[in-house]
């Protein structure tokens, strides 16, 4: 046999295992939030589809899709969730179980219980009652890491054939979301006292793992607050003295102007549930934690 | 021969009375073990086919032909009930696939089945008509209930009070059909499907109503704190789920403590299974792992028993039968003796007498043999429903 013959074969073998390659469809995989797609994108590279049906500008944890969006996910591969109570909407529509992943389902344990939740009872037994979970849980990024490895295993599951790219990126994944861990430890460090202040409760895993001296209120970045809230703000500053407020995303001039009147600056640490308007989810927290510098 | 049964068709059509006596005494002693034949033939069938198809069941520790009953073929029977739990523990063994069943509650006489998507692939089941299950509060239902409620996508069906007597229990849900299945021909063509929050609507452990931290009806709240408000039972609870309720409607509790009456529980391979039945052998696990063949085997098993005894029962009637037909015919030989002398002596020979009486005996025989035929045809026919009516159901 020539060395022609032998390049001829070699060259349809490839073309063969290339057709097959492609013939097999890439998963599609649907999620509840942006940090768990990009997770995904990250670690399945080219070898899914990642879907984020929310709309932009919306936050996907307060979000009702309607029966069509419901009936796309169902037909997904996989159904990434966040978990700790995240997106409600999840309980109140019909999902195949076994598509669905739990990616805080390891950590279950260490969830916290969302403190400003106002519980109820009533009823013929005589009362119950129910209060919430936080579920902000990858603002610790360790939480995150666990989140992505929770991904990567459902990935592997699922295309047993590309774990080891699967298992290559989430290293990758991991090293980034650590040195994100790395760099706010290092800032609070520097003063782990430093009182701050919240715009919303939403950073209850970040104020834990940080060891933040953090309180929150119920502010919203794109809404005056009203004269109560500004009362209450400041019977809030007698308590707890704080000279930066942490917002979730860009507050309007008139709260960052009041603020500063109480001497208070602003600062904006985005906790991404959607895709944001530019950059990833690593650029985002990259910029929030510059942004946190300032306050330390 | 043509002479002789002509004769013997007007002698028997002119004893009416006499004839369909005798063809009805043959007919039912021919049908009766043909028919029950038939019956238990296609029960077992339906039966074992599902029992056969459903590798594990798990559900509390009793009976477990009521499990199985309950769990396979919606009997009305309910099984001691276990924990969504149950589930968890499955899915997180690895070793098996669980399918959450809730079957408690009915709608217009037609079982209420709590489950999940997955049953659907399991069962492989489609929708023939307008879609899967998406929302809280929507129902797919079976062939056979959609052709008798004559309901289709887009209608309503309401669930039924337990009792009618609980004039305090859970109002009855509204629940919108989103989908017809396509028949299947088995108890799945009888049942009302709704996702297993749906079934926890339907008992009132999820529920929806007017936000109390906001409502302004002073006569609905008891006590109102920063943290916790405390209503009393004027407090009306959504009997329907639409776009505009949808997000009211919560749970109380953990999802893990809610109730189900058997968890599907599909193993990966021989292997998973084995040791997943190894894992609930062990009384204190507070569950049982039951294989539906082998109990519906020995329900069978009970069921060909009393077939036997049926079959011995059968026989003695029917030899009691015969011997009365002998006697029929010998009495109407003996009344008979004038026509018999009046053949002799218009030039009949014994012989003609014999072929005489063997053509009237030949057309009840046929006769009865056509009225068997018919009665058999018709038992195939309905021998699905009859046997989901009397037998499974």
């Amino acid at each position: 046999m020539t060395y022609r013959s032998l390049a001829w074969i070699a060259a349809i073998s490839l073309l063969l295992m290339g057709s097959f390659v492609m013939a097999e469809e890439k998963p599609v995989i649907y999620t509840v939030n942006y940090p768990l797609q990009y997770f995904a994108q990250r670690i399945a590279g080219e070898q899914a589809d990642v879907t984020l049906p929310v709309p932009a500008g919306i936050d996907p944890a307060f979000w009702q899709p309607d029966a069509g969006t419901v009936i796309a996910f169902q037909q997904a591969d996989l159904v990434l969730l966040n978990g700790a109570g995240y997106a409600k909407w999840v309980s109140r529509v019909s999902l195949p179980r076994r598509k669905l992943v739990d990616t805080s389902a390891g950590y279950r344990d260490r969830y916290l219980q969302a403190e400003e939740a106002v519980t109820h009872s009533h009823g013929r037994e005589g009362g119950h009652s129910h209060s919430g979970v936080a579920f902000t849980t990858w603002l610790d990024f360790t939480l995150a890491v666990e989140q992505a490895r929770a991904i990567a295993a459902a990935l592997s599951r699922l295309r047993p054939a590309a774990k080891d790219v699967f298992e290559r990126n989430f290293s990758v994944l991991e090293q980034d979301l650590l040195a994100l861990d790395s760099q706010v430890r290092e800032i609070v460090a520097v003063d782990p006292d430093n009182s701050l202040l919240a715009s919303h409760p939403v950073y209850q895993y970040f104020k834990r793992r940080y060891g933040l001296n953090l309180t929150s209120v119920m502010w919203e970045p794109d809404v005056a607050p009203e004269a109560a809230q500004w009362s209450e703000l400041r019977q809030l500053l007698k308590l707890h003295p704080s000279n930066w407020m942490v917002w979730e995303g860009n507050p309007n001039p008139e709260s960052v102007t009041g603020l500063r009147g109480l001497g208070v600056d602003s600062l904006v640490f985005d906790p991404c549930g959607n895709r944001p308007v530019d950059g990833d989810f690593l650029s985002v927290m990259q910029q929030n934690v510059q942004n946190l510098k300032r306050a330390f | 021969m043509m002479d002789s049964l002509y004769i013997a068709w007007k002698y028997l059509s002119f004893s009416k009375a006499r004839t369909a006596t005798l063809v009805a005494c043959v007919t039912l002693i021919a049908v009766l073990p043909l028919a029950l034949q038939l019956l238990l033939a296609e029960s077992e069938r339906q039966l074992l086919s599902r029992a056969e198809s459903t590798p594990l069941l798990l559900g509390a520790p009793g009976s477990a032909l009521d499990l199985v009953m309950n769990g396979l073929y919606f009997d009305d029977e309910v099984p001691e009930l276990i924990s969504m739990a149950a589930v968890d523990a499955v899915a997180a063994s690895g070793l098996a696939t669980p399918i959450p069943l809730y079957v408690r509650f009915k709608a217009r006489r037609f079982p209420i089945v709590g489950t999940t998507l997955d049953y659907f692939d399991f069962r492989g089941l489609t929708i023939k008509a307008g879609r899967q299950l998406a929302l809280l509060g929507e129902c797919v239902v079976g062939a056979e209930v959609a052709e008798r409620l004559g309901i289709t996508a887009g209608d309503s069906l309401l669930s039924s009070p337990e009792t009618v007597f609980d004039l305090a229990g859970v109002y009855p849900l509204n629940m919108k059909v989103a989908g017809v299945l396509a028949r299947s021909h088995t108890p799945d063509d009888l049942a009302v499907f709704v996702d297993i929050k749906t079934a926890w609507v339907v008992q009132g452990l999820v529920h929806g109503h007017q936000d109390v931290t906001r409502t302004q009806d002073a006569g609905v709240i008891i006590e109102q704190t920063d943290d916790n408000v405390i209503a009393n039972a004027r407090l009306v609870e959504y009997t329907e789920i639409n776009p505009g309720n949808i997000d009211s409607f919560h749970f109380h509790g953990t999802p893990d403590d809610y109730p189900l009456s058997a968890v599907i529980t599909v193993p990966r391979d021989e292997k998973s299974a084995t040791i997943l039945r190894g894992r609930y052998l062990d009384g204190d696990s507070g569950y049982q792992l039951v294989v539906p063949g082998t109990v519906i085997d020995g329900l069978l098993a009970n069921i060909f028993r009393i077939k036997h005894m049926l079959d011995a029962v059968i026989l003695v009637v029917a030899v009691a039968t015969g011997l009365a037909l002998v006697l029929v015919f010998a009495l109407s030989i003996r009344l008979r003796q004038r026509e018999i002398q009046t053949v002799f002596r218009i030039g009949g020979s014994r012989l003609t007498i014999a072929r005489l009486l063997a053509a009237e005996i030949t057309l009840i025989v046929l006769v009865s043999g056509v009225l068997c035929a018919i009665a058999l045809l018709l038992v195939h026919q309905y021998s699905d429903e009859l046997v989901r009516t009397l037998v499974i159901r």
